[in-house]
């Protein structure tokens, strides 16, 4: 069965002025290479074909649309959660690292490079690696390496190195860099297959595209099971690339309300939190032109948050443009709220869900009021929170 | 033509010897007597802006940066290091896009110009990345000077040149900066591709760290550029140790075989 993608709203690589390509020259090479391959596959069925393939026999799509009515009741609407949650390795990161290694096969590149933050993008590519017998090396920050000691198990189990990262904020950011590094010395035999919808061009289009399962799926379920459109979709945004996924899939939907999630840590006001669209400023990092954490001297600035996948002080060069334009609406939610939002979708719909989304269930929680009790409100859970259950146990002191 | 900061490029006898330091680096008083003695132990000098990322450098340019940067070194606190350093040769500021995006370019070459700045280099800025931007530092009194990398292709070799108002530097091997890999064995043919489509002068750096390297990469380059064992040097000793090390490297630029450039 043929895909039919998002129409493709960069030029030249850009969103807007966001996006384009700030790498040392070094990179520019493969750049082209990896754009000029991904054009051609963009509208190559067969391409399509084996990824659907995968996605079907491997990594268990399509995923289902569940119904959560005790927390629908709670917030006043029709809940529908896209269980992103349900495909292999526990989040949609696997849709991309799928996408990314097919391309890296047709390069003949053989070894594949990954920077991960809590370790969901590098399990779902040490485990697409093992799949297809490729070499991985994954970069994480030596900070997170000693929270979530279970992913870096898996990731070795999986035939993965993990190369602990102990620079900078010793978090996802400097994991980035030293993932960067390695791609400048390794160029000609590796792929960097990069975790969110980050980075220089192509790498934002391309991991949208991959994404955009979700917002295909979720479109066809919601229509077939209310009859009608979602009246407002919800995502999590760290880097963005479930949200963008989900988006994709809606952006032509002029009456649906598109809302994305930041985190808004220990507070906007403590100046520690990840909410780059809502507190950051335009400005260039790891090769894309976007919203960017950064003091007045364009260092860019720590970010913090509960849940590590969303600690990160860029976002992908697409919601900066949805940002600016309107059509997609950021707000943010601190780390008390998600914890309780975490807690609250375990208690009522029996769904542990990812830090990460518990920002999207508290967002919700937190606008109660705002919907009729018919009206369908979509929320991408885009992982589970099996990960995440021993943190939240010492941080809310119920580990023993 | 050749503006006259870098004419020492273009001597027959010996290649020019580029100095790269991290500006405050180990602090700002030290920095400004190391700026100081390499511009007079080397022919033309590099102050890195220090930066958060800075992904195309290796551990030690890495924490040169960590530190200036807990030091409270900045971007205006480079250029006015360079004014106040009574500098003696040439001045390339050596920066990543995003602190001089967030200073304003428009000021900055102003501000960089009067500082005593002669050309730029801008690491994450590829020719061709953003033409606005380059079309302000073409119109600017400072040189861009580009990059060209052991992956460039032959016709972006020619477009680079194009853009280029000065010399080009070309990144010797892959990888990030500092000592550890230098350039092999081939780097003559790489030096002679790019020869082949520019008859700018030609910097060779990254990896370079001794006096016989420097001495193998001077019969191929009009330029040698040493940063990471300068900055290491200066850590472990101080402004004597840099200077000591800057006295090691100079003869070694020296040409055994007469000059290299069929214009000079």
């Amino acid at each position: 069965m043929a895909i039919s993608l998002p129409p493709e709203r960069a030029i030249e690589g850009r969103f807007g002025p966001y996006g384009g390509r700030y790498v040392p020259e070094t990179l520019l090479a493969a750049l082209g290479e990896l754009s000029a391959l991904y054009d051609g596959l963009r509208g190559d069925e067969a391409f399509w074909v084996e990824f659907g393939s995968i996605l079907r026999d491997y990594v268990g799509r399509p995923t289902p649309l569940t119904e959560a009515p005790r927390l629908g009741a709670e917030i006043g609407a029709r809940l529908l959660l896209k269980r992103e949650d349900l495909n292999h390795t526990g989040a949609h990161k696997i849709n991309n690292t799928v996408g990314q290694a097919l391309l890296a096969l047709r390069m003949g590149k053989r070894r594949i490079i990954a920077e991960t933050g809590a370790g969901q993008h590098g399990v779902a590519t040490a485990t697409i690696c093992a799949r297809f017998g490729l070499e991985c090396v994954v970069y994480m920050g030596a900070e997170d390496v000693a929270r979530q000691a279970l992913n870096v198990y898996r990731m070795r189990l999986l035939g993965a190195t993990v190369v602990p990262v102990d620079a900078g904020t010793r978090t996802l950011k400097d994991a980035t860099n030293e993932a960067l590094r390695d791609w400048v010395a390794n160029v000609p035999t590796t792929h960097y297959i990069i975790g969110s919808v980050v980075g220089p061009d192509p790498y934002p289009r391309m991991v949208r595209d991959f994404q955009s399962v979700i917002g295909r799926e979720s479109r066809a379920q919601v229509l077939e099971r209310t009859g009608r459109l979602p009246h407002t979709v919800v995502a999590c945004v760290g880097g963005g690339s479930n949200a963008i996924g989900m988006f994709s899939g809606f952006l032509d939907d002029a009456a649906v309300d598109l809302v994305g999630v930041e985190a808004a840590g220990e507070g906007m006001e403590s100046g520690r939190h990840s909410a780059t669209l809502l507190a950051g400023l335009p400005g260039v990092l790891h090769g894309t032109l976007s919203y960017l954490l950064q003091d007045a001297d364009g260092q860019v600035s720590p970010a913090h948050s509960v849940s590590a996948g969303l600690d990160y002080p860029g976002v992908g060069p697409e919601h900066a443009w949805l940002h600016d334009t309107g059509r997609v609406e950021y707000h943010a939610v601190d780390d008390q709220a998600a914890l309780e939002g975490f807690a609250r979708l375990a208690r009522t719909e029996g769904i542990i869900p990812a830090l990460e989304t518990a920002h999207a269930v508290a967002w919700l929680r937190r606008e109660r009021g705002r919907w009729q009790s018919d009206d369908p409100v979509l929320l991408c859970l885009s992982g589970r929170g099996d990960k995440d259950v021993a943190h939240v146990a010492a941080l809310t002191g119920a580990a023993s | 033509m050749l503006g006259a900061p870098w004419d020492s490029l273009c001597r027959p006898d010996k290649s020019a010897l580029i100095a790269y330091l991290t500006a405050g680096y180990p602090d700002r008083a030290t920095s400004a007597g190391a700026l100081r003695a390499a511009s007079l132990g080397a022919d033309i000098l590099e102050v890195g802006v220090p930066f958060s990322d800075p992904v195309a450098d290796g551990p030690v340019i890495q924490r040169a940066s960590f530190d200036a940067l807990a030091a409270g070194m900045s971007l205006r606190g480079t250029l006015d290091l360079i004014a106040e350093s009574d500098v003696a040769c040439p001045v390339v500021l050596f920066s990543y896009l995003n602190p001089l995006l967030r200073y304003g370019f428009e000021r900055l070459l102003a501000d960089a110009a009067e500082a005593g700045v002669d050309g730029l280099l801008v690491t994450d800025l590829p020719v061709g990345a953003d033409p606005a931007i380059e079309a302000l530092v073409a119109a600017s009194p400072l040189d861009l000077i580009p990059l060209v990398s052991p992956t460039t292709a032959p016709a972006r070799i020619v477009e680079i040149d194009a853009r280029a108002s000065s010399f080009l530097y070309l990144i010797g091997r892959l990888g990030v900066t500092g000592a550890g890999v230098p350039p092999d064995a081939g780097l003559p043919e790489m030096v002679a591709r790019v020869r082949a489509r520019s008859t700018r002068p030609l910097a060779v750096g990254f990896g370079i760290s001794t006096p016989a390297q420097v001495g193998a990469v001077a019969q191929v380059a009009d330029g040698v550029v040493v940063g990471s064992a300068l900055v290491q040097a200066l850590g472990r000793g101080g402004v004597p140790a840099l200077e000591a090390l800057l006295a090691e490297l100079a003869p070694a630029c020296a040409r055994t075989s007469g000059p290299v450039h069929s214009r000079v």
